[in-house]
């Protein structure tokens, strides 16, 4: 039982609103204390795992100075512009078409974007400009709304149809799990279980921008359209 | 040996993280000069370089991090908007042009990491198959930042600046991914995971087929709450409730169980701050206020989709084969 105090430490901290990159190292080192580990072998753990997955880093790292200078360019202004001569675009078929893109991209195992590469240059300022163009300015608190549904739309496009593709990341690990378990497993079946959740999360989608389309709606309808201030 | 490696693609991470702490340790106006500075100083080396510095002393300068983020040293400072009148000029002025270097990323990314491992010069490849993808995005990166500069005519210290503008909107929150993976690592020789798999099993009633089934798929979803990562608790929950009790006890099927097992764990992938790339990482790039919108938007997706994932497994996982 002692051996979970760690766990709790990070439910402590998180409840407490404790800086989450403290409370997690915090954890990580009782956590390596309690198991019986020496303090320098903590911190040679705790490099090492550091160390082993900055690869992390590699595409928000390189994508935020493209992004960054054209954005001072006007770039998520001509997006919008695009986007507003489009007579269909509404804010929610904007976010499941991608996450609709992102997800058959996904099961071929290609990765098209993220949230630096494909959220912020271009989702977003679609999605904003289309519900600008149908409901007038959005206030804080619909745009907010708004931007947390395309974070969303590139999480649930990417996690739930990548278990499809053939080499992938989650297949390989259930399938080389059970094989060193000793259990047999087909891949292709566990690539065809995988289906059935991957139709789902379109429905869901669906469910969700839809729900997203009309808060907007009704927001808007309350507050009469003002002038837009622009946040960097 | 190759030509490249995704540890040279780190490598300029590494410079480009550099350049930005120098831009703010110049920065005389900067309101936690010394402190940000010394966070994306330390980041950039141990980003560059990780590999070949001693593990402990990377382990070290990572609770300097630590302590840096708490002390509330790396705060953005107020980064003044950009004049919209001016903004929507240049917009109509370079039209499309703007949009071909984001484009152009997926699209090297894509392709190079289908053809960059092909190459060889002689005995020399240009990279090794298993990191082609990581290499041709960092490629597509560079190639779609020199295209930015020069349709803008920026120079790279524009580059640095609205970078580093935009990687200390994110600040502290771009490494927590990191900090949890060694979090997970070390609950993992802890044994941390199989001594939860233990309680779940003595607390639950899993001699029933459905609750066998809604332990597993519930286990998977609270451990990757826990731990961020639905990859560390697939091993644990399979190991603890899903082949003793659904594949042994009950005769499921493992294949069913495991691709819905997973897909379960995604659904804790969606609500916990613990996995912080995506959660987390998003909110300051949004620009949003409070780090839990972005769960907040994505919980009925999980509920909704932990749900069907249970309604599937239960009613294919016992079904007699093909």
């Amino acid at each position: 039982m002692i051996k979970l105090l760690g766990i709790a430490l990070v439910a402590i901290g998180l409840a407490l609103r404790w800086n989450t990159l403290a409370v997690v190292l915090a954890a990580g080192v009782l956590s390596g204390l309690l198991a019986g580990f020496d303090l320098h072998e903590v911190m040679t753990l705790t490099g090492q795992y550091f160390v082993e997955n900055r690869r992390v880093l590699l595409p928000v790292i390189l994508m935020l100075p493209v992004v960054g200078v054209l954005e001072r360019h006007g770039l998520q202004e001509r997006v919008g512009h695009l986007i507003r001569r489009l007579e269909a675009a509404s804010a929610g078929r904007i976010l499941w078409i991608y996450q609709a893109v992102r997800g058959a991209c996904s099961v071929v195992g290609l990765n098209i974007g993220n949230h630096a590469s494909a959220i912020r240059p271009l989702i977003v300022p679609m999605a904003e400009a289309a519900a600008e163009k149908k409901h007038g300015a959005l206030d804080e608190r619909a745009r907010t709304d708004l931007r947390a549904h395309a974070a969303a739309s590139e999480n649930v496009g990417n996690f739930f149809s990548d278990d499809i593709a053939v080499a992938v990341g989650a297949l390989l690990i259930i399938e080389g799990f059970f094989r060193s378990a000793g259990v047999e497993v087909r891949l292709r079946d566990i690539q065809f279980w995988s289906l059935p959740t991957a139709g789902w999360v379109l429905l869901i989608g669906a469910w969700r921008y839809r729900a997203l389309q009309r808060r907007l709606e009704a927001a808007t309808r309350v507050d009469p359209p003002r002038g837009e201030g622009r946040t960097s | 040996m190759t030509l490249l490696s995704v540890d040279l693609i780190l490598g300029v991470c590494g410079l480009v993280v550099g350049a930005v702490a120098l831009a703010i340790a110049r920065d005389r106006t900067h309101p936690h000069r010394r402190g940000s500075a010394a966070f994306w100083g330390i980041l950039a080396v141990v980003t560059g370089a990780g590999p070949w510095i001693p593990p402990a002393v990377v382990g070290y300068a990572v609770v300097v991090l630590a302590v840096l983020a708490a002390a509330r040293a790396v705060e953005p400072p107020a980064f003044r908007g950009a004049d919209p009148a001016e903004l929507a000029r240049r917009a109509a002025e370079l039209g499309n042009r703007l949009l071909r270097p984001v484009l152009v990323v997926p699209a090297i990314a894509v392709a190079g990491g289908l053809i960059l491992y092909r190459i060889r010069f002689g005995d020399l490849a240009v990279v090794t198959e298993n990191q082609a993808a990581q290499v041709a995005l960092g490629l597509g990166c560079l190639v779609g930042l020199g295209w930015a500069l020069r349709t803008t005519r920026e120079t790279p210290r524009t580059a640095v600046t609205e970078g580093g503008r935009l990687l200390q909107l994110i600040g502290w929150a771009l490494v927590l991914p990191q900090a949890l993976a060694a979090l997970g690592g070390i609950l993992g020789k802890a044994g941390v995971g199989e001594e939860i798999a233990r309680l779940v099993a003595a607390a639950l009633p899993v001699q029933d087929p459905f609750v066998a089934v809604l332990a597993y798929c519930a286990g998977m979803a609270v451990f990757t709450i826990l731990f961020g990562n639905a990859f560390a608790a697939f091993p644990v929950m399979t190991l603890g409730i899903g082949l003793p009790f659904i594949v042994r006890a009950h005769g499921g099927d493992p294949a069913v169980m495991g691709a819905l097992g997973m897909l379960s764990g995604y659904c804790g992938t969606l609500v916990t701050p613990m996995a912080a790339n995506f959660n987390i990482v998003p909110v300051r790039l949004l620009e949003l206020r409070g780090d839990f919108t972005v769960i907040r938007a994505q919980a009925p997706f999980a509920a909704a989709i932990w749900l069907f994932n249970v309604a599937v497994m239960y009613a294919s996982v016992y079904a007699p084969g093909p």
